[in-house]
């Protein structure tokens, strides 16, 4: 089970809160979801940045750990200050950090992301950085300051699942022991379950679930795949040939070759 | 039977429309000095359950549909029965298939049959759904003709004041977020009202995209008003830089001609929303709240102010039984 910055979580799914048909579904989704962390958004759901609406006490009587994040940041200016916001505002030092590069695309500004995380993790911010699948930008924010590393698998909201699978299998393979997140580009379940039979440590979920036609229901296939990517990485499953195997052992016949 | 309805939004003004029609003597009272003052006056008066469904209960298709008639028969011209279009940016597609997903009561459209419904949108979208039943009104003209046809029945209107004493039987809370109700939150909505003569629609168009949906309604005077931003938020400043792009964007996007529209108002409300996104009727001894509308007023205030009314009268009727006994 995942271990951000010396926290045992027992849920590998975390939940985005943004664009729910109400909160009373989101609440039974993170209810349904199990999950333990829930990250929030200064910039995308509240104007002044500032403002402690209804909103968050909602979430906060949800009981879960949350992890604001810096969505809609531009800049390595903007991050931080909404990192210290946020800090301020739900009192935990996590912060899940998005340099945003282009605003159409999404994409991450990784050489802004590595700049934000270094200034954040000197102030004594516990870094969650959405960054590519880059594995010399993963050592880069490693260098920074990060513990955990949470790349896509796909553009924010695209519901693309894994577009470059080898690329994850790497990243996972070169950081053996730095806890792994998915983060954006999910779509559905077998996406999830494909990402935790790579040695993903969790996914972060949102739009799959917040606009999905009934958002519980799709929150709990998801929990599910996740755990059934989860037990399959760690039964070790075969890797693929590209010849036949019998899988009866063929005792007594004559095999020429 | 007296009753104080505060709050001269929609809910509260169709309310007293249908105490009024049940035989109450009705005052209405609002604290902002007119009509403009409240958070109706800056809805898009669609009247699109429909489309709505996309992400509301079914309950908001079932009790919103009667609105269309309920206006219609309120007064004459008031609504337009064009249906409603929805369309999406060429890469954006799959949120048309979404929608179409979520949604009942619609047509599929090509190009050419979009450009016989509305002629400026010739060439610019392959594809659109037409949601033939949903009709739409002007808020403005709308709270104004209620607020005419309350005073024509011989409701009180009081302005500038929230102490208004009246000697009232039933008081009814209908003023949104300034009900301090600790159930509601609110939803800050960004709209702004553009004009040009160099594009006509004679129907809502809803543009989708990925981030925020955004309607278009045309009214008299080619104005058109843009709308609206759902943001977690119950600050009522100015609308931010970030929704003033986006809501052009989406205008642009529509038809570039509206480049060189003027922009004549921008505003910001805060809907009151329940935990649900659902209004609700609560009835206290003698008060009565009803609030709750998130984006719905127009759409369902009709259904919860006559449910209320009947409501009021049975709570009377109650306790007319009690002291007889």
């Amino acid at each position: 089970m995942p271990d951000f910055y010396g926290e045992k979580i027992s849920s590998s799914l975390l939940l985005g809160t943004a664009q729910y048909p109400s909160p009373k579904v989101l609440a039974e989704a993170v209810k349904m979801s199990g999950a333990e962390i829930l990250t929030v958004s200064l910039r995308r759901e509240s104007s002044s940045g500032g403002s402690s609406g209804k909103f968050w006490e909602l979430i906060r009587d949800l009981n879960v750990k949350v992890l604001p994040n810096t969505a809609g940041c531009h800049s390595v200016k903007e991050a931080v200050t909404t990192a210290k916001m946020a800090r301020e505002l739900f009192g935990t030092d996590w912060i899940k950090l998005e340099v945003i590069g282009h605003h159409d695309s999404l994409q991450p500004d990784v050489f802004g992301l590595v700049e934000a995380a270094r200034i954040l993790s000197e102030d004594g911010f516990k870094v969650f950085p959405y960054t590519t699948e880059d594995i010399v930008v993963g050592e880069k924010l490693l260098e920074a300051g990060c513990k955990v590393l949470m790349p896509w698998c796909a553009p924010i909201g695209s519901a693309k699942g894994p577009v470059n699978p080898d690329a994850l299998k790497a990243y996972r393979a070169h950081f053996p022991d730095v806890p792994l997140v998915v983060d954006a580009g999910l779509g559905r379940p077998s996406h999830a379950a494909q990402v935790m039979e790579f040695g993903f440590d969790a996914v972060l979920l949102n739009t799959a679930v917040a606009k999905a036609g009934d958002p519980v229901a799709m929150v709990e296939a998801f929990s599910r795949a996740i755990a059934a990517g989860h037990l399959a990485y760690k039964a070790q499953p075969l890797e693929p040939r590209d010849m036949a195997v019998p899988s009866t052992p063929v005792i007594g016949m004559a095999v020429f070759e | 039977m007296r009753v104080l309805i505060r709050g001269a939004g929609v809910a509260g003004m169709s309310l007293g429309y249908e105490l009024t029609r049940r035989g109450a003597e009705v005052t209405i009272a609002d604290i902002s000095n007119g009509l403009s003052g409240n958070a109706s006056w800056l809805a898009g008066g669609m009247l699109a359950p429909w489309c709505e469904r996309e992400n509301a209960e079914e309950k908001v298709l079932t009790l919103g549909r009667k609105s269309i008639d309920w206006w219609t028969e309120l007064a004459p011209g008031l609504v337009t029965h064009h249906g409603t279009v929805v369309v999406a940016p060429p890469r954006d597609l799959s949120e048309l298939s979404r929608f179409a997903g979520r949604t009942s009561g619609y047509e599929w459209l090509d190009g050419e049959e979009l450009a016989s419904l509305e002629p400026d949108l010739e060439g610019r979208f392959s594809k659109a759904l037409f949601f033939r039943q949903e009709a739409h009104l002007d808020p403005r003209h709308a709270l104004t003709r209620l607020k005419e046809k309350l005073e024509m029945l011989g409701v009180q209107f009081v302005f500038s004041s929230n102490t208004a004493t009246v000697d009232a039987d039933i008081e009814a809370d209908c003023t949104g977020m300034a009900s301090n109700n600790a159930e509601l939150r609110g939803v800050r909505g960004e709209m702004m009202i553009l004009q040009t003569s160099e594009v006509a629609l004679s129907r809502p168009v809803r543009m989708l995209h990925p981030r925020i949906p955004v309607y278009i309604v045309p009214r008299e005077n080619n104005h058109f008003m843009v709308g609206a931003t759902m943001i977690e938020s119950d600050d009522d400043g100015p609308i931010s830089v970030r929704s003033t792009m986006e809501l052009l964007n989406a205008a642009y996007s529509l038809h570039p001609a509206f480049a060189e529209a003027k922009i004549v108002e921008t505003g910001t409300g805060v809907r009151a929303a329940y935990f649900d996104n659902l209004p609700r009727v609560t009835v206290a001894g003698r008060k009565i709240s009803m609030n709750g509308f998130y984006r719905h007023g127009f759409l369902l205030s009709p259904h919860f102010a006559s449910e209320a009314a009947d409501r009021i009268f049975e709570a009377l009727q109650e306790k007319d039984f009690e002291t007889h006994n």
